[in-house]
């Protein structure tokens, strides 16, 4: 299986689809000369040229157009930048692309994908590193993928240009120079599938997006002190995929959640809710998490340090689970 | 491209026919030089810093300084500037000290925004510099509210606001210009055309003719002016800053200019524009118009070109010295701010990370 970075996997996906597809078409700002800041859409517009629109600054406008071309057929795959700048089409998002098809009576489907770069990176501070998984989460009828390694972003790709929900494709900026083995013959990752990343008797680690790497880094630690993390990647939190976490803390008793959201009402609280409501009798302790601090990301490395999740607070958390 | 636009000197530094040279006395017009070429120096110096390693990112405006110096001078020290994030220039007109800018982009521990915020986002509400801002064109809506708090405070503060081409895409620019229009606030939108946004060309930001007549359409007045032309920048912001105070509302400016670098440190332009486009701006420069106009009026010569020279180099280093020596911000402080009373959870989160050993290795660690 060839190796290749994540943001490679996902221009892969999208240059497959869209030769199988015809509906497909991209949109969003600088996504022609550098391929946007990732260098993701690079290709298209030479391999697709009338199927990618390198758009005016406006997410609110790039948003509603792509609503409003799903609703005629397509299915537009639009790049927001950074995720922080979603805000700016927050309305296109919330009050149209996710309730369209609800409040019309299911009369037409709005299956755009947005593609959402994320977290912190290169010190960019609290307008380029937030983690906003949870604020989707929390809107009805948006899915949210969040892929941790090529192959998963690959085949999640796949699967959300194949489906007809609006999808916000959450890409961690610092995972999409990592290389990982990618299938060379075709294959999808169906939404609601978690990935069970390590096997392990002890606790249960939910891991998402770029914790999924320092679970797996913690878990090889604590292997030498005699503590097996089973690491489990949900890879899309909507739907999410409880059987195989509530399976694996039936066995191992202890949970931890993880993620690079602020920990306050992130993702890992709905996570954490429904392992205490649904696993309570097979909980030895309490359910735990390990996200980043309820600040905006600072941007002096030593600060930054601080306020992103580490390895070594997800070892605290699990040494204190099984002390 | 560059279609109809006020100005004053030619290319080659002449006044041209019927224009008027806007009343500057001498220290005046020299303090302006100095502080392009200061503008140009730091950017050059900042962008070696980022190669090198010892910066982590920087927004140069290499070419546009007549643009944003000039019209920062057109300010009293009481009014707003509320920039985008290339008017440097706009902060040293407003006195900020080399010291503070130069601690903002290292984000050290005599930061004034105590290491929270990307270089070049830097803000000192004393100078009535607002804090800049990451999202494009959010700022814009900000000079409305600051105009219009001056208006209810019974003032005549003028609140100015810098954006560039770009910007006027988004949402923000257009309901801002609305609400000045409207409000008739003392509000100066002042549009750094610079050609590009990131790798975007101007003519695939807009169908408008330009970025003057957006402002028709809002019922407010558009200029565009030869923003490479500090004398044109400074009489046309003057003007509409006079027109501001005397309560006859707002004015659109744009400055026509060019982005001669890339847009950033993280930006190569080699890769969407060609070498033979920037060619016209380099004969368009600002700093050399300027020097060539105080030449012939034998204001300057090269003796006192290499004194300033020398003496914004030592500026600089001296400034640099004095950042460098500053250390990390400490721990603590990334929690403080996010609420007025620091409330039990972020307490909680500061103590379990802060530890007194977990300070040493943090530390040191860097
Ligand atoms: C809301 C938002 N969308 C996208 C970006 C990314 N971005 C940063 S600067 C920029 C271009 C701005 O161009 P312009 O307004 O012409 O200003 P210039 O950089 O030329 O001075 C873009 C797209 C952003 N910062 N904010
Ligand atoms: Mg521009």
């Amino acid at each position: 299986m060839p190796s290749i970075p994540m943001n490679q996997a996902i221009r892969e996906a999208l240059h497959e689809e869209m030769a199988r597809d015809s509906s497909i078409f991209v949109l969003g700002e600088d996504v022609i000369a550098h391929g946007g800041p990732y260098a993701v859409t690079r290709g298209i517009a030479e391999q697709f040229p009338d199927r990618i629109r390198q758009t005016p600054i406006s997410e609110a406008a790039i948003v509603g157009t792509a609503v409003g071309a799903a609703l005629c057929g397509l299915r537009p795959v639009a790049e927001i930048m950074y995720v922080d700048f979603i805000t700016c089409a927050m309305d296109e998002v919330v009050n149209q692309m996710a309730k369209v098809r609800y409040m019309f009576g299911g009369q037409t489907d709005v299956p755009v994908i947005l593609r959402l770069p994320s977290g912190s990176a290169r010190l960019i501070a609290a307008q380029h590193s937030q983690s906003l998984e949870a604020w989707f989460m929390h809107v009805p009828g948006l899915q949210v993928a969040v892929p941790s390694t090529p192959r998963d972003a690959k085949g999640l790709m796949k699967s959300a240009l194949r489906g007809r929900d609006p999808v916000m494709f959450i890409e961690y900026k610092r995972l999409y120079s990592v290389k990982g083995e990618v299938p060379d013959t075709e294959y999808v990752i169906p939404f609601g599938q978690a990935d069970v990343k390590r096997q392990g008797e002890d606790i249960t680690v939910v891991a998402s997006g770029p914790m999924v790497g320092k679970a797996l880094e913690a878990a090889r630690i604590l292997s030498a002190e005699g503590i097996e993390l089973e690491v489990i990647d949900p890879r899309t939190l909507v739907p999410l995929d409880t059987d195989t976490i509530f399976s694996s803390v039936e066995k191992t008793n202890r949970a931890i959640i993880t993620d690079e959201e602020v920990r306050r009402g992130g993702s890992s609280a709905e996570l954490a809710s429904r392992i205490a409501e649904e696993c309570f009798d097979y909980l030895d302790a309490p359910v735990r998490r390990v996200a980043a601090a309820d600040v905006p990301m600072p941007f002096s490395p030593v600060l930054e340090k601080l306020a992103v999740p580490s390895v070594e607070k997800l070892l605290a958390a699990a040494r204190d689970l099984v002390a | 491209m560059l279609g109809t636009m006020y100005s004053i000197l030619s290319p080659g530094g002449n006044v041209q026919s019927g224009a008027r040279i806007p009343s500057l006395a001498l220290d005046q017009q020299l303090h302006l030089y100095r502080l392009m070429c200061l503008n140009r120096r730091v950017d050059d110096q900042m962008i070696r810093l980022q190669r090198q390693g010892r910066l982590g990112f920087y927004v140069g405006s290499q070419g546009e300084e007549a643009a944003i110096i000039g019209s920062a001078f057109a300010l009293e020290p009481r009014d707003w500037v509320v920039p985008c994030y290339r008017e440097l220039g706009a902060a040293l007109v407003k006195g900020f000290p080399l010291i503070d800018l130069f601690s903002q982009f290292f984000g050290n521990s005599r930061d004034l925004t105590k290491g929270r915020q990307m270089p070049n986002h830097y803000a000192n509400h004393d100078l009535r510099v607002t804090s800049i801002s990451s999202p494009v064109g959010s700022q814009i809506p900000h000079a409305i509210g600051l105009a219009l708090g001056a208006r209810l405070a019974g003032n005549d503060d003028v609140a100015l606001v810098y954006f560039g081409d770009g910007a006027t895409s988004q949402g923000d620019f257009h309901v801002a210009t609305n609400f000045a229009g409207v409000f008739k606030t003392p509000t100066i939108l002042f549009c750094r055309n610079n050609q590009w946004a990131i790798s975007v060309p101007v003519e695939s930001q807009t169908a408008s003719r330009n970025m003057a007549v957006k402002a028709t359409a809002y019922g407010i007045e558009g200029v565009r002016v030869d923003g490479n032309d500090i004398f044109a920048v400074y009489d046309v912001t003057s003007k509409a800053v006079a027109k501001a105070r005397r309560g006859e509302g707002p004015t659109l400016i744009e400055a026509v200019t060019y982005r001669r670098g890339g847009h950033s440190t993280s930006d190569d332009p080699n890769s969407y524009r060609d070498d033979a486009e920037v060619e016209p701006w380099i004969e368009r420069d600002p700093i050399l118009r300027f020097r060539l106009y105080l030449t012939r009026q034998g204001h300057w010569d090269d003796d006192k070109e290499q004194a300033l020279e020398d003496e914004v180099r030592a500026t600089i280093r001296n400034s640099l010295d004095e950042a460098f020596r500053s250390g990390p911000p400490s721990l603590d402080t990334v929690f403080e701010d996010v609420y007025d009373e620091m409330p039990w959870h972020l307490r909680e989160q500061m103590e379990s990370v802060c530890t007194p050993e977990e300070f040493q290795t943090v530390e040191q660690g860097t």
